[in-house]
């Protein structure tokens, strides 16, 4: 397959089943499913040969494909990946395939909700194997915009009490209601973009006005002022797909409302969209301004683990309660990365990959419990275990690794970063760290506890609740397989993240 | 070194992972229960078998690993097989009472259904895998990991009767107890590894021999390495897990929560005893504390009338035990407390489920004379109890006599007095439990009570899968009491020759106590608790230290929770919510200037021309 373009192929392969979807799917449910089965298939089995065959000793970056689209400017529709790109294409067909089965019990507007999904996820593709900027802006766009109509159209709405300071502008802004939730997730992701258009155009500038490729960009020396407000930009445009703190309120709104597979793919994989521009583009571009702003990258991240692991303890609503962790283990991925190190950034590549696998994991069973039971109000159920036995052990393991409990990915991403944390120029993160995996516990064996165990609940709402079956198990299967199998052999994703983890240390000049 | 010795540990390490593997992933297997078991138990036959050759042929360390964590300089960690003296003998300990455990449960867990009985057997193996691997870690990392692992099985298994809630708390009380020191553990781990470069235990000596280990902050990693270990050991006043852990079947208290896996920390301090020696503050603090809980848990002991909290207590009060000479600078006399113990502890928690599966209830009060109808059990019973009070020629006797010497050796005679105190109370609890279960009256034919305690009538000795691993386990236990009275092991102190006798003559003062209290009643048992005053109070309420945790979680950690989980939506989000809000009534407000009205235009219009002109004349 060598000169295959095989990562438009990954990338554009579920953008055709969406227009296969789209052109004939209308009241053919089989046709729809089964059509965005095989692109998410393709897609995955591309991502596999892709991680099969890609080089470790050689690293840098692979399968190049290039195509001029506007010479005069400089922009061309420029592909290839490394170690780190790798990982993320094999982490979004994983949840991808994973959320094509989440889905298979959609039933309004099937048709539109599985191209709005697939368009999503080819910007997804696209944004990790992107090395044009102009392209990789286009290609974040595509993934953030489906979402509001996903949001807006399938999702569901709850309910928040307005109170305090600032309760007189909840009436009025509709918290709670779904509409509310696309267009805060919206406009809120729409305003970093802005930000980060901004800072692609200033270093486009800055360079000559020549060409937009990252690798053209990577070697230009910039001017350190410039560098420091363009990482900034970088920083609160991608930070906020990312979750930092103050700018993650969109994330628990938007993935309360969000239906199973848009929660899964945004938690999942959009999320790590941010992260990874922070690396590729901050880190990668800026190195000086980098080592300037760690110590502000590094404080929030630790500001997010625990405030969003305290947060989670305070929610009744499960779906909020996933949504408050993955605010606080966004945190992890950008600490790791802000140490500087080589154990603390492997840490935060393989994070971005334990976490979007958990956390789809974990939407695609609160997706299934709520589907079952109608209710989301963790405290009002009880003894789920006797009924529901297989969605209760997936559930366990999807908390173990997310409290970092050995034998499963998320243990090896916070080793890795703690260790980094440690060896950074700032020991102290480390402590936070340890505090937030140990709040993780409590939240999650609680509601483990509350949901599963213990006598069955008298509510007649959850009375014969049956277990996943059929395609349910499908995603539930993968996931969990995924999260051991990386877990307990951890090189199968290092291998290839080091390899681009190094370089780029090496750039920064710490290595 | 031999390597042909590594396919023994290998096998050793990996048959239970197989069978549980196995067991996860084939459900109908599983779920027909006695095959499941039966497949765990020659799973654990090959261990076990397996073990022993290792040992037994085993004259050098041995030690193989392979990269775990890769790096760009090698691998950051590794996994793999360590065995020398200490790991090869704590082998035998693990793999036998996990084989005589899974035997055991065979009769104990008989009533229960078939799916549920190869769940427990899928965790047992996996718990055996993990503390196999705990055991023959040669790295802090595998040791971490194996850790974590066996604290997962310790909470599965403790929630075994998940739909009980007493035991659904229980299990994650243990599990949030133990994490708690567990925060420190991790935190050692990563800040010795800064200090020295490496996880691997043979390397970190080297350099701690070698003095290139700098003892500048040292302290705060031995004693973050120390609350990891006191976590797992239960030491004071991270015990409170222990005795509500109980919630899990017997057989499960037997093997995790006395002999193999609460030993776990004992094993990491001896296992981390050259680097310990280097910080004497936290030696003295690690003897202390052990002192203290052992005291503490014999007094807690006494105050018990569930048989199994008794144990649990007595657990909490011998792992106090080790640890005290761990801190005394002796860990191998620690180490052997460790084994021994481990044996007749499994021997009494096994005694115990026999009881309480013949009389249907913990309570002891409500138990007696079941000496004639449960003949076996009494007899196994008293070898394990009188190998715990510490009598001569019992499995107990000497290695806690080892402690007591360790501990006076050194100078510590606080602790030490407080251990003989213990020893005391070890005596004379133990001795009240077998008073008031085995002998006395039968409680049914005391008047009136009759028939609220029929279902004694029935009480009989256990079934043979019940009572061949009870006979093995209490001849194995006055075969280690033997052989230690003929071989003295070599010790590296100097014990003073009067505290032999001390300690058989405060064990024999306990029994008599017992014994005129409960048997002969020459002291009554209410008065004699009187006479405690406020510590019968106090120890009833075990100190209140659950209070204490209980009130930290409710009233900081919640409270912390709440507060910011409000603050996050009423005011971080508040105060995006009041932009957008005064957006849309921004909009609302410019939208009034769109009437719709030509003549509003157009008005609009000549202003704005107006505007224009004056400005372009300079008149603006």
């Amino acid at each position: 397959m060598n000169g295959w373009p095989v990562l438009s192929l990954v990338t554009w392969a579920p953008f055709l089943s969406a227009l296969v979807i789209m052109a004939f799917g209308r009241s053919r449910p089989r046709l729809v499913r089964w059509t965005a089965l095989a692109g998410a298939s393709v897609s995955m089995a591309v991502a596999l040969w892709l991680y099969a065959t890609y080089d470790t000793v050689a690293a840098g970056f692979q399968f190049y494909e290039r195509v001029s689209l506007v010479p005069s400017l400089g922009i061309a529709y420029e592909l290839a990946i490394d170690g780190m790109s790798l990982v993320m294409v094999l982490l979004t067909a994983i949840i991808i395939l994973a959320g094509v089965f989440a889905s298979w019990t959609v039933k309004t507007r099937d048709q539109e909700f599985y191209a709005l999904l697939l368009l999503l996820v080819t910007g997804v593709f696209g944004v990790f194997v992107s090395l044009d900027l102009f392209i990789f802006f286009l290609f974040y766009e595509i993934a953030v915009l489906p979402m509001y109509l996903l949001i807006g159209i399938w999702g569901s709405s709850g309910e928040v009490r307005p109170q305090g300071l600032f309760g007189w502008a909840f009436g009025r802004t509709g918290v709670g209601t779904k509409e509310y939730a696309a267009m805060k997730l919206t406009l809120y992701l729409l305003f970093g973009s802005a930000f980060i258009l901004i800072g692609m155009l200033a270093l486009y500038v800055a360079a000559g006005s020549t060409s937009f490729s990252l690798l053209a960009l990577e070697a230009v020396d910039f001017d350190p002022g410039l560098q420091s407000w363009v990482f900034l930009a970088f920083y609160i445009g991608f930070g906020i797909l990312a979750a930092i703190f103050p700018f993650h309120t969109w994330s628990p709104d938007g993935h309360a409302s969000a239906p199973t597979a848009v929660s899964m793919l945004h938690a999942g994989v959009l999320m790590k969209l941010g992260a990874y521009g922070v690396i590729r583009l901050g880190m990668g571009l800026l190195p000086e301004a980098t080592t300037q702003w760690v110590w502000l990258v590094g404080g929030i991240a630790c500001i997010n683990i625990v405030y969003g692991a305290l947060s989670a303890m305070a929610q009744k609503d499960l779906k909020y309660v996933v949504a408050y962790s993955s605010v606080s283990h966004m945190g992890v991925v950008m600490l790791g990365a802000a140490t500087l190190t080589e154990s603390g950034l492997n840490g935060s590549v393989f994070q971005m990959f334990a976490h979007g696998i958990m956390t789809g994991l974990f939407f695609a069973l609160v997706g299934l419990v709520y589907e079952k039971s109608h209710s989301r109000e963790i405290f009002k159920m009880g003894g789920f275990a006797t009924m529901m036995p297989g969605i209760a052990v997936a559930f366990t393991i999807g908390g173990l690794s997310s409290l970092g409990l050995p034998a499963t990915a998320g243990f090896v991403a916070e080793f890795l970063t703690f260790i980094g944390a440690w060896s950074s120029a700032h020991s102290w993160w480390l402590f936070p760290a340890v505090v937030g995996a140990f709040l993780t516990s409590l939240y999650v064996l609680r509601a483990v506890r509350a949901i599963f165990w213990g006598p069955k609940s008298s509510d007649p709402r959850f009375q014969n609740l049956p277990d996943a079956q059929g395609t349910e198990w499908v995603a539930i299967v993968i996931l969990v397989g995924v999260i051991v199998l990386f877990g307990v052999l951890p090189g199968l994703a290092l291998g290839p993240i080091d390899t681009s983890t190094v370089p780029l240390l090496v750039r920064l000049g710490v290595m | 070194m031999d390597q042909a010795l590594v396919p023994f540990a290998l096998i050793t390490l990996l048959t239970p992972a197989a069978v549980f593997v196995v067991l996860a992933l084939v459900g109908p297997l599983r779920r027909s229960g006695r095959p499941a078991a039966l497949l765990s138990i020659a799973g654990a036959v090959t261990a076990f078998g397996s073990a022993v050759l290792l040992w037994s042929r085993l004259d050098a360390p041995v030690q193989r690993v392979w990269a775990w964590l890769p790096e760009a300089q090698g691998a950051l960690a590794s996994v793999g097989i360590l065995a020398d003296e200490q790991s090869s003998i704590m082998l035998q300990l693990v793999t036998l009472v996990s084989l005589l455990v899974q035997v055991y449960s065979l009769g104990y867990l008989s009533d229960e259904p078939a799916a549920a009985l190869g769940r427990y057997y899928a965790y047992q193996s996996l718990f055996a895998f993990s503390m196999l691997g705990l055991v023959l870690a040669p790295n802090l990392v595998q040791l971490f990991i194996c850790w974590e692992l066996v604290g997962l099985c310790s909470y599965l298994l403790i929630g075994f009767w998940y739909k009980k809630p007493s035991a659904a708390r229980a299990a994650m009380k243990a599990f949030w107890t133990t994490k708690a020191g567990d925060v420190g553990l991790l935190i050692g781990i990563v800040l010795l590894w800064r200090q020295t470069g490496t996880f691997d235990f043979g390397e970190m000596r080297a350099m701690v021999e070698g003095g290139m280990v700098g003892v500048q902050g040292l302290s705060v990693i031995t004693f973050c390495i120390y609350l990891g270990a006191a976590g797992k050991s239960a030491q004071f006043p991270l015990h409170i897990w222990l005795p509500d852990a109980m919630e899990g079947p017997t057989p499960v208290s037997a093997l995790i929560h006395a002999a193999t896996m609460v030993t776990a920390g004992v094993y990491l301090l001896t296992r981390m005893a050259f680097l310990f020696a280097l910080t004497p503050d936290i030696l003295h603090l690690v003897a202390w504390v052990g002192a203290g809980t052992a005291l503490m848990a014999a007094i807690l002991a006494c105050a018990q009338n569930d048989i199994k909290r008794v144990l649990a207590y007595s657990t909490v009060s011998q792992l106090g035990y080790m640890m005290a000479a761990i801190g005394a600078g002796f860990a191998s006399a620690g180490f052997l407390h460790l084994l021994t113990h481990g044996v007749f502890k499994a021997l009494l928690f096994l005694g115990a489920g026999a009881v309480i599966h013949a009389v249907g209830t913990n309570d002891i009060t409500r138990m007696g004379g079941l000496g004639r109808r449960m003949p076996q059990t009494m007899i196994i019973f008293l070898v394990g109890t009188l190998s715990l009070a510490g009598v001569p020629l019992f499995a107990g006797f000497l290695s806690k006599e080892e402690v007591l010497g360790a501990v006076w050796a050194s100078g510590l005679t606080g602790p030490f007095v407080m251990l003989l105190l213990g020893a005391f109370l070890t005596a004379f609890y133990m001795f009240r439990v077998v008073f008031l279960t085995f002998f006395g009256t039968s409680v049914e034919n005391a008047a009136g009570s009759a028939h609220e305690h029929g279902e004694h009538r029935g009480a009989h000795d256990p079934p043979i899968a019940m009572s061949g691993p009870l006979w093995i386990l209490a001849l194995a236990a006055m075969a280690i009491g033997i052989y230690f009275t003929i071989h003295h092991p070599e010790v590296e102190f100097v014990a003073p020759g009067w505290l032999a006798f001390t300690a058989t003559g405060v064990a024999t003062a306990g029994i008599v106590l017992a014994w005129a209290t409960y048997q002969r009643e020459l002291i009554n048992a209410e008065s004699l608790a009187r006479a405690t005053g406020p510590l019968r109070r106090a120890a009833a309420h075990g100190f209140w230290i659950d209070e204490a945790f209980l009130g930290i979680y409710r009233g900081v950690l919640m409270v912390l929770a709440t507060t910011v989980g409000w603050i996050d939506r009423y005011l971080v989000d508040g105060v995006l919510n009041v932009v957008s809000a005064w957006t849309v009534a921004g909009g609302d407000g410019l939208r009034k200037i769109q009437t719709g009205h030509v003549q509003d235009y157009v008005l609009a219009v000549a202003v704005g021309v107006t505007v224009v002109l004056l400005w372009l004349q300079g008149a603006l």
